[in-house]
C-alpha cells in the first residue's frame, strides 16, 4: 500500500516541522509515507481568485504526482478541500475528470486519515498544558472534519482543553481575501486572537497552517506568549 | 441596475467597509443583534429536533418548484385571476415602478402605507412615488426608522440592525417633535400611534410577498408587528410586488417552510402573524380592500434560470440566517454590501441580477469562503461556491484585475513545476535576509503592507520539507516499525470500500 504525503506548499516552504510531525507519528503504526517530490500547491488561490485556466495547471501536476497512491494525506483540510474542488475544474474534460475523481475518493486530511481510516484515537501522548482549538472552516464545514480532532485531544494525557469562544467562526484568512480586504481580515483576526486570549490557554492548536499562521501572527504582532502549534506536532511532541 | 443610495459613502467595497470598520457604535450593535440571532436560531433548530431532515426537505421543495417554475407561475396567475387578482409582469425595475406608478395615479392615491418588501427597496420604489407627489410611508417599525434616517435597510429582516436603541431614540424624538426616551416600549408605542392615523389615511396599501400559493393563487405574509395586516385590509387599494420565484406548489409545502423561515431568521418557532390573502374583499368578507394587484418583477431573476451554477440562487427565502452567520457581515454591516441585498446573499444576488458583468464590483471578493453562509441557510444555497463562479466569471470576461492577472500567470508558471517551486523557495530565503529580524517581518512595504498592519510574517526556515526529505526518510526506513494486522486490514478495507463507490465525500455533495 501506497501511502503519500501531500505536504501542502505553506508547510513545504515555511512549516516543514508538520511534515516531519506526520511522518514519524505515523511510523509508529508501521505506515510509511512517501513523498513525491513532483508535487507542488493545490492551486487553491488561483481558484479562490477566479482563475480556473491557472488552477487547472497546478491541479494537474498533483493529479500526477499521486497517480498510484492509495491513500493522500496532507495536514490541511483546506487543501484537502481544494482536491474535493477539480471534478468541478475538470468537469468538461471527461479524461481528467476521471482521474480528479479518483484523487478525491483517496484524499484524506491527516486526523481524518489518523482516525476514520487507521482507528487510531489514543496516540500514547502526554501535554500536561492548557490548550485551545480553532477548527478551520473549510476542514470543518467542508470536510465534516469536527469530531476527529476532539477524539484525538480527549485522549491526550495532562491536557486541558479550554473551548475557544465564537471557535466557528472564521480567522479572516481566506488567502488572497487577507490581502485584497486587509483591513476586514485584520478585524476578524484581531477579534479571534482576543477569544484566544480569553481562554488563558498556553498552546493554541489547529489542522491548517494557513488560519494558523494568520491567528499566530496576529498574537506575536500584539506581543501575546500563545504557542502555535498544529495538531500533529502536539501529539507528537507528546510521545517523543 | 443602479446601485441607488446604497453605495453613498463609498465607491468600492473597501471604502464602505471602511465607514463601518471606523464605527464603534455601528459594529457593536450588528454584533450584538446578529448573535442574538444566530443563537436563537441554533436553539430553535436543537428543539425542532429533525432540522436536517426538514432543511432537506425546504430544499427540495425549492428545488422542485424553480425546476417548474413556468408551471406553477401560471397556475398561481390562473387561479389569481379567478380570484379576482390583477395580475401584472414587469421584466425590469423600471416596469415595475410604472405599473406601480399607474394605479397610483389612476386611484388619485395621496398615500401609500407599505409593509415587508424588499422587492420595493430593490426597485427604488419610495423615491418614485414621491416623484408624483404621492407619500409613501414604511409601516415595519425597523423600515420606519430607516425612512426617518433617509437610508436604505442593511438587513434582509432587520431594516436597522447597525443603530443602536439611543440613535433610533433621537430619530423618532425629532419625528414626534418632543423627547423620547430610549424605552423600547415607548418608542413603539409612539410609532404605533402615529402609524394608526397613516392607515386609516392611505389609499394604497403595498406589501411584499414570503410565499405565492400556486395551487390557490393566494399570498402569503409572516410578520411580527401586526401592520401587514393592517395594510392589507384597511385600504381600498392593495399592491403585492413579489419576485417571480416566490411561488410554492402548496398550503402543504407552506407548513415546511413555515417551519423553517421564522426559526432560520430570528429563533421563532412561529411567526406572530401569518396572513394568507386569497384575492380583494368578497360580499360576505368584514374587511379587505376593493381592488387588489399583484406585481410579478422578474428584474434580473430568470437570468439564473437553467444556469447550473446559479439557479440555486432563486431558491432563497430570504431569511437572513446567513447574514447572522457571516464573519465579515459581523464586522462591516449591511450597508459595505452596497447594494438592497447584503450579507452572502446580496453579495452573490446584486451581480447575479445584473447582466452587465463590467458593471460587477468587487462585493465577491468580500469573502473570506468560510462556509458558514452555506452552513446557516435553511435550504443549503451553496453561496460560497457561488462566490467563486462569480470570481471567475469576471475574470474570464475579462475585468480581472490587471496586477492579479499577471500574479496568477505567474502563480501558474512558479507553481506547476516542482523544480520553480524551489527556485522561489531559494530566492525567498535570500530576499528574506534583508528585511528579517529574529525570524519574522514586521515591514508594512509593498504587498506586505496589508498582512503586516496586523500580523507578522513568519521567515523561511533554512531547510523546506522536501529538503529534509531525504534524511528523514532514511532515519525512518532504519528504524521502521512492523504495521499491525490490525491497521492494515482497516486500510485494504478502505480501499476496496471505495472501490465500491463508497468512501468518504465532500460534505455538501
Amino acid at each position: 500500500m501506497k501511502v503519500s504525503l501531500f505536504i501542502t506548499c505553506l508547510s513545504d516552504a515555511i512549516y516543514p516541522r508538520v511534515g516531519e510531525a506526520m511522518v514519524r507519528l505515523l511510523a509508529r503504526y508501521g505506515v510509511t509515507l512517501e513523498f513525491p517530490t513532483v508535487q507542488t500547491c493545490c492551486g487553491q488561490p488561483a481558484f479562490n481568485s477566479g482563475y480556473w485556466k491557472e488552477a487547472r495547471a497546478t491541479a494537474k501536476t498533483i493529479i500526477d504526482a499521486f497517480e498510484d497512491s492509495d491513500f493522500v494525506i496532507s495536514p490541511s483540510g483546506s487543501c484537502t478541500g481544494m482536491i474535493h474542488h477539480y471534478p468541478k475544474l475538470f468537469e468538461d474534460d471527461p479524461a481528467m475528470l476521471e482521474r480528479a475523481l479518483a484523487l478525491q475518493s483517496k484524499s484524506f486530511e491527516f486526523t481524518q486519515f489518523l482516525v476514520n481510516v487507521l482507528g487510531v484515537t489514543d496516540v500514547g501522548a502526554s501535554f500536561p498544558h492548557k490548550v485551545t482549538y480553532h477548527p478551520s472552516c473549510h476542514g470543518s464545514r467542508l470536510l465534516g472534519v469536527k469530531e476527529e480532532p476532539m477524539a484525538l485531544m480527549s485522549k491526550v494525557k495532562g491536557l486541558e482543553f479550554v473551548p475557544l469562544p465564537h471557535a466557528e467562526d472564521c480567522c479572516g484568512f481566506g488567502g488572497t481575501f487577507a490581502v485584497k480586504m486587509s483591513d476586514i481580515s485584520g478585524a476578524m483576526v484581531t477579534e479571534k486572537s482576543d477569544h484566544v486570549k480569553e481562554t488563558e490557554a498556553e498552546v493554541l492548536v489547529g489542522l491548517d497552517m494557513a488560519c494558523l499562521m494568520n491567528i499566530g501572527g496576529n498574537l506575536r504582532y500584539r506581543n501575546e506568549p500563545v504557542r502555535v502549534m498544529h495538531l500533529a506536532e502536539l501529539l507528537y511532541e507528546g510521545v517523543k | 441596475m443602479s446601485h441607488g443610495p446604497g453605495t453613498a459613502g463609498g465607491a468600492t467595497v473597501k471604502e464602505r467597509a471602511d465607514l463601518a470598520l471606523n464605527n464603534e457604535f455601528l459594529r457593536k450593535a450588528v454584533k450584538f443583534t446578529t448573535e442574538r440571532l444566530k443563537n436563537g436560531k441554533l436553539k430553535a433548530m436543537e428543539e425542532h429536533g429533525n432540522w436536517e431532515e426538514w432543511r432537506e426537505r425546504g430544499r427540495q421543495i425549492r428545488l422542485h418548484t424553480i425546476a417548474h417554475l413556468d408551471y406553477y407561475l401560471n397556475m398561481f396567475v390562473e387561479n389569481a385571476r379567478a380570484n379576482g387578482v390583477h395580475v401584472h409582469f414587469a421584466e425590469t425595475a423600471q416596469e415595475a415602478v410604472d405599473i406601480s406608478l399607474s394605479i397610483a395615479e389612476r386611484k388619485s392615491a395621496k398615500s401609500v402605507v407599505k409593509s415587508k418588501s424588499m422587492v420595493s427597496e430593490e426597485l427604488h420604489l419610495n423615491h418614485a412615488l414621491e416623484s408624483i407627489g404621492v407619500e409613501a410611508i414604511e409601516t415595519d417599525l425597523g423600515e420606519y426608522i430607516i425612512q426617518l434616517a433617509g437610508e436604505v435597510p442593511s438587513h434582509i429582516i432587520i431594516p436597522a440592525i447597525h443603530k443602536n436603541r439611543f440613535q433610533i431614540a433621537d430619530l423618532l424624538s425629532e419625528d414626534a417633535g418632543e423627547k423620547l426616551e430610549a424605552d423600547t416600549k415607548i418608542l413603539a408605542g409612539y410609532v404605533r400611534r402615529r402609524l394608526r392615523a397613516k392607515f386609516l389615511e392611505a389609499d394604497i396599501g403595498m406589501t411584499g410577498c414570503n410565499f405565492a400559493i400556486a395551487e390557490t393563487g393566494s399570498m402569503v405574509l409572516f410578520e411580527n408587528e401586526g401592520n401587514a395586516r393592517m395594510v392589507t385590509t384597511l385600504p381600498k387599494t392593495q399592491i403585492t410586488l413579489m419576485g417571480m420565484e416566490r411561488i410554492i406548489p402548496s398550503w402543504a409545502d407552506l407548513e415546511v417552510m413555515a417551519t423553517l423561515l421564522p426559526r432560520s431568521a430570528t429563533g421563532q418557532k412561529l411567526t406572530m402573524y401569518m396572513s394568507g390573502i386569497t384575492g380583494p374583499r368578497r360580499a360576505e368578507d368584514a374587511d379587505g380592500p376593493d381592488e387588489m394587484h399583484i406585481i410579478i418583477v422578474d428584474n434580473g431573476r430568470s437570468l439564473q434560470l437553467g444556469d447550473p451554477e446559479f439557479q440555486e440562487l432563486l431558491n432563497c427565502i430570504r431569511c437572513g440566517a446567513c447574514l447572522n452567520a457571516c464573519p465579515v457581515y459581523r464586522h462591516i454591516g449591511g450597508h459595505a454590501y452596497g447594494g438592497t441585498y447584503s450579507g452572502p446573499i446580496g453579495a452573490v444576488l446584486t451581480p447575479s441580477l445584473q447582466k452587465n458583468i463590467a458593471e460587477w464590483d468587487d462585493i465577491a471578493n468580500a469573502s473570506s469562503l468560510c462556509g458558514a453562509c452555506y452552513e446557516a441557510c435553511p435550504v443549503k444555497i451553496p453561496l460560497h461556491d457561488m462566490l467563486v463562479y462569480l470570481r471567475r466569471r469576471k475574470v474570464e470576461a475579462g475585468y480581472g484585475n490587471k496586477i492579479e492577472n499577471a500574479g496568477m500567470k505567474g502563480f501558474a508558471t512558479l507553481l506547476s513545476k516542482s523544480g520553480r517551486f524551489n527556485t522561489v523557495i531559494k530566492l525567498g530565503k535570500i530576499g528574506q535576509k534583508f528585511i528579517s529580524r529574529g525570524g519574522e517581518i514586521r515591514l508594512k512595504v509593498g504587498p506586505l503592507a496589508g498582512w503586516n498592519t496586523y500580523r507578522v510574517t513568519p521567515t523561511l526556515p533554512k531547510k523546506s520539507f522536501r529538503q529534509q526529505w531525504g534524511t528523514l526518510d532514511a532515519e525512518i526506513r532504519n528504524g521502521l516499525q512492523e504495521m499491525s494486522p490490525d491497521i492494515k486490514k482497516r486500510m485494504e478495507h478502505a480501499i476496496k470500500d471505495r472501490a465500491k463507490g463508497g468512501g468518504h465525500g465532500h460534505g455538501h455533495n
